[in-house]
Formats: structure tokens, sequence, C-alpha cells
């Protein structure tokens, strides 16, 4: 039902895009472009390794954000995406959101997986510290994200908090939508186990992160 | 040009040295690219490439046993000086837009008789053990455009078409990542791990990166153009394999070509 609903949004965004424009033949309107750029995209890709055409194909949340082109989604469609995708993420069905933050530090500096150029038999990381400050003794790390140092210091070791932290990990649209940060859990990238283990990286005590 | 090779080697020596100065980090990795930049300015050894590109242009090849002096990148027959700086452009023979590796495989094809695939066959280099012919004629062309300012037309409909469908494609998301290439590139100032991202988004980062391009890579001792360096960022993006000189590919080249416009043309350059 929400693929519906993003759908009509998609549209309202397209429409908005035109109105007030001078009249443009039909194949020029941003809706025909964006179609054009869909078929030129498909035919311009082989398949290689673990990559498959497949990977071309979007989804509703892709779709809605690409189209934005980079700018911040109007609220009322922000809430829908995210809503649609707070809807999706699988807890652990034990219930238990933290793992080994040892092993969470060593997905998250882990940067293969996923390229036709990595072995599909793994490793498959994370690379959380491609984006984000993490522990401190890591200063090789982006700035795309913010600084998740000290963070369950800062932000409290409660429920609460482990529960935004697991959810973020597993699909990060679910409280920022159109986000950079990918969608760990919703497409694949990680095992539920890995996602524990980078969540008590994050919210373990003895995390060097919380030190 | 070849004068400058034995310089060139001294400088790849000086770049290691500074290259490992920044891995025991003194200084800011930016200031010292930077540094060592300035150092090798007129010691580039993408002017190996330049020279091999050029006696390349030159030779009777192919099954024609025809030079390319007599192609047409875009300012008439056999003129080099300041073509690419135009491109890509609507050609009318082939009636399309082309970006210079897709104007060069045209001329390949029509005047020296080689089959489409066997001119596209081998875009990018390895080191010694297999070296492109490909990127040898685009470092010999770009070289001829150092110094003169961008100017990528806007004229022809398809030419207008061509941006507006490379703004898409750079903004589409999709893959495991949702990644498109505003994830990396759509903000200023922004790094992965130490790595600076130029905002391909604004003016100012896309002179910037366009301009720099082709590129020697030091990490990789290899001549790099502008087609490799889109086909590397879509696998880093999880996409599959970008096809080398596809309609995407220069659909992006004539979006990120033309917002460069009005910069001096700087390449080929010499990056980490
Ligand atoms: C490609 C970039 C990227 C990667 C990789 C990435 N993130 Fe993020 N992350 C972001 C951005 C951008 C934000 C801020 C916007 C938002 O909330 O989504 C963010 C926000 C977060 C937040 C919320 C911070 C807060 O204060 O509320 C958490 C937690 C987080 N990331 C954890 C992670 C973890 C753990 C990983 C690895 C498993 C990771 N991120 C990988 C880009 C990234
Ligand atoms: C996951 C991250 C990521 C994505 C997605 C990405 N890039 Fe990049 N890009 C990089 C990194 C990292 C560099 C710097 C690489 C280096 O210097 O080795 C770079 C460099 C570049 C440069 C050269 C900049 C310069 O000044 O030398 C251009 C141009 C570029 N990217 C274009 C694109 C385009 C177009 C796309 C989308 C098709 C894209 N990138 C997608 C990470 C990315």
């Amino acid at each position: 039902m929400h693929t519906r609903y993003l759908l009509s949004v998609m549209t309202a965004i397209v429409v908005t895009g035109c109105a007030g424009g001078a009249a443009t033949p039909p194949s020029a309107t941003d809706a025909g472009i964006a179609a054009k750029a869909e078929a030129m995209l498909k035919a311009s890709f082989k398949a290689r390794g673990q990559a498959g055409l497949d990977r071309l194909d979007q989804d509703e949340t892709q779709r809605v954000c690409s189209a934005l082109a980079n700018k911040p989604p109007p609220r009322e469609i922000a809430e829908k995406i995210e809503r649609a995708n707070l809807a999706m993420i699988k807890w652990p069905a034990d219930g238990k959101l933290l793992g080994d933050w040892k092993n969470g530090e060593k997905i998250a500096q882990e940067g293969r997986g996923k390229q036709y150029s990595d072995d599909p038999a793994g490793p498959v990381g994370a690379n959380c510290y491609a984006c984000h400050q993490i522990a401190p003794q890591e200063v090789s790390y982006g700035t795309i994200g913010p600084s998740l140092y000290r963070f369950a210091k800062v932000r409290g070791y409660g429920p609460e908090i482990q529960k935004y932290a697991y959810g973020k990990v597993f699909n990060s649209d679910a409280y920022a939508a159109c986000t950079t940060m990918p969608r760990f859990g919703h497409n694949g990238i990680l095992t539920e186990q890995q996602m524990k283990d980078v969540v008590a990286l994050l919210m373990d005590p003895e995390s060097p992160v919380n030190k | 040009m070849r004068s400058h090779h034995r310089r060139a080697a001294q400088g790849v020596a000086a770049l290691f040295i500074l290259a490992a100065a920044t891995a025991l980090g003194q200084g800011s990795p930016v200031d010292e690219i930077a540094k060592y930049r300035a150092a090798l300015q007129d010691g580039n050894p993408a002017e190996l490439w330049e020279a091999r590109g050029e006696d390349m242009w030159k030779q009777a090849r192919g099954p024609k046993k025809a030079s390319l002096e007599r192609c047409d990148l875009g300012l008439g027959p056999g003129v080099v000086k300041g073509a690419y700086s135009e491109l890509p452009k609507y050609f009318a023979d082939a009636d399309r837009v082309q970006d210079l590796e897709t104007r060069l495989v045209w001329c390949m094809v029509t005047q020296q008789g080689y089959t489409e695939a066997d001119a596209k066959k081998n875009p990018f280099g390895a080191g010694n053990d297999k070296k492109a012919d490909m990127e040898a004629l685009v470092a010999y062309v770009t070289s001829e455009s150092r110094g003169i300012r961008m100017n990528v037309p806007q004229s022809h409909p398809k030419e207008q078409e061509a941006y507006r469908i490379g703004e898409k494609i750079f903004y589409y998301r999709g893959g495991p990542h949702d990644f498109g290439c505003a994830t990396c590139h759509g903000d200023d100032g922004k790094r992965i791990r130490l790595q600076d991202l130029p905002n391909l988004t604004k003016v100012d980062g896309a002179r910037k990166a366009y301009t720099t391009w082709p590129a020697y890579r030091v990490s990789q001792g290899e001549l790099r153009s502008f087609q490799w360096r889109l086909n590397d960022c879509f696998r880093q993006q999880r996409f599959p394999e970008l096809e080398f000189a596809s309609d995407a590919s220069i659909a992006l080249t004539m979006f990120l070509a033309r917002n460069a416009n009005g910069a001096e043309f700087d390449a080929p350059a010499i990056k980490r």
C-alpha cells in the first residue's frame, strides 16, 4: 500500500517540478527525461561478478529520493518515507540488540563487500568509518556522516537508544528520509549478528566509543 | 616533450617520498598533494602517454592503413588543438552526441577500418603488461587543450537532452547501498576515510574535478581517462560495470563537462 502512496508522491514532485515552465513537448518533461535516463542506464551496463543488472532497478524510496536531486524531502514526503521504512524493519526474534563490540569494530572497519570486484564469498563489511568517526583510536575516518564517538555516553545506554541504533543500522531511511547512509539490514548487506555487533560498538559501556 | 621524461622519473621518486610522509601524518594529505603536484608540474609521467598517443595518431594503422590525421574531433579534420575543451558535442555524421573516446572509436572504425568491437577492446591500461592505445590517444588529444577554457556546447537539442539525462543519472540512486553520485559528491568539504570528495553539484567542484582528468595515478602507475574515472566510481557505487563509451557515460560526461565551462583545462594531471 505504501508503494502506491509513494508513487503518487513521486508524481506530485514531478508535476510540481514542471509547473510554471513554458509549454514543453512531452519528451522534454522532467518525467520524460527521467524515463529516458533509466532506459539509457539499463542499456549502458553489463552484469559483472556479483553485481547483476537488477541493481539498476529502484525501489520506491530510491526513486523518490533520486527525483529530489539532493534536495531535502518536504516534510510530508519525508514522514511517509520514514513510516514506510520503519514498518519494514525486522527486529531480532530473540529481542537482543547488542552483540560483541570487538567484532563490531572489525565490521565497521571492513570496506569490502558488494562491489563487483569483491569476492562474493566475503568478507562483507559495513565500512562505517568511511563516513563516521567512531572509536577515537581510528583517525582515518570520513565525514559524510556525524561523529559517533561517545554515542551512548551522550545519548544514554537504555533500551530506547539501543532500539534506535539497531533500527538506524537496519534501515536508516526509517529515521531520516533520503539519507546517504545505506540501509544495511533492509538491503541485506549485513546479517542480523553483524548488525548486533556494530550496535554493540556504539552502545556497550566497554566499547572504546564510550570510554 | 621527450626531454621531460628523465625529470618525470625523478619526479615519481619524489612523489613516493612525499606519499610516505603523508602516510606518517606529517601535514594534511591535502597540503601534501598540493605540494607534490606543484613540484611535478613540468615532470608528469603522463607525458609518456602523450608522446605515445601522438605517434599513434600519426601512424598509418588498422586494416585501411590510415592515420587519424583526418579525424574530425569537432573543429575540422585533423584539428587537435582545443578540440577536447569543446567535448562532448553533437556530430552530424554520427547523428549523436559523442565524447572524446566515442569519437576516437568512430574515427578508428570509419577511417582506419577497425571493427567497433576491436576499437573498444582495450580501453584501460594496466601498467607495462597491458598498455592501452585508447588511453595514450586520450592523453595526447587532451594535452592539446591544456590552458584552453572549457566551452562545451548546448546548442543542438541532442546536446541539451544529453545534459538533462546526465543530470538524472548523476542523482540516480540504486543498488544495495542506495548510492548515487551525489551520495559522495553532493556536499562541500566531505571525505571518505581521509580521501577528499569534490562537490560535483557546484560549479567550483565540477570545474576543479573535470579539468584535472585524465590524470596519471601515482598509486596505479597508470594514466587514467575520464571514462575510467566514471567506471571506477560506479564500481564503488556497487552498480554493475559501466560499458566503455556507452550512452550513459557520454550523458554523464556531458553533464559534468558542461558544468565546468569557463574553467581552464589543466590535464593530463597527476594524482595520488
Ligand atoms: C555512506 C555514508 C554512511 C555510512 C557508510 C554509514 N553512515 Fe551512519 N550516517 C550517515 C549520515 C549522512 C548520517 C546522518 C543522517 C542520518 O541520520 O541518516 C548517519 C547517521 C547515523 C546514525 C545516527 C546518529 C545520531 O546521532 O542520531 C547512526 C547511529 C549511524 N549513522 C551509524 C552507522 C553505522 C553503525 C554504520 C555502519 C554499520 C554507518 N552509520 C554507516 C552516513 C553513513
Ligand atoms: C561510494 C563513494 C562514491 C560514489 C558513489 C561516487 N564516487 Fe566519485 N569518487 C569517490 C572517491 C573516494 C574519489 C576520489 C578517488 C581518488 O582520488 O582515488 C572520487 C573521485 C571522483 C572524481 C574525480 C575528482 C577529482 O578531483 O579527481 C570524479 C569526477 C567523480 N568521482 C565522479 C563521480 C560520479 C560521476 C559518480 C557517479 C557515477 C561518482 N563519482 C560516484 C567516491 C565515490
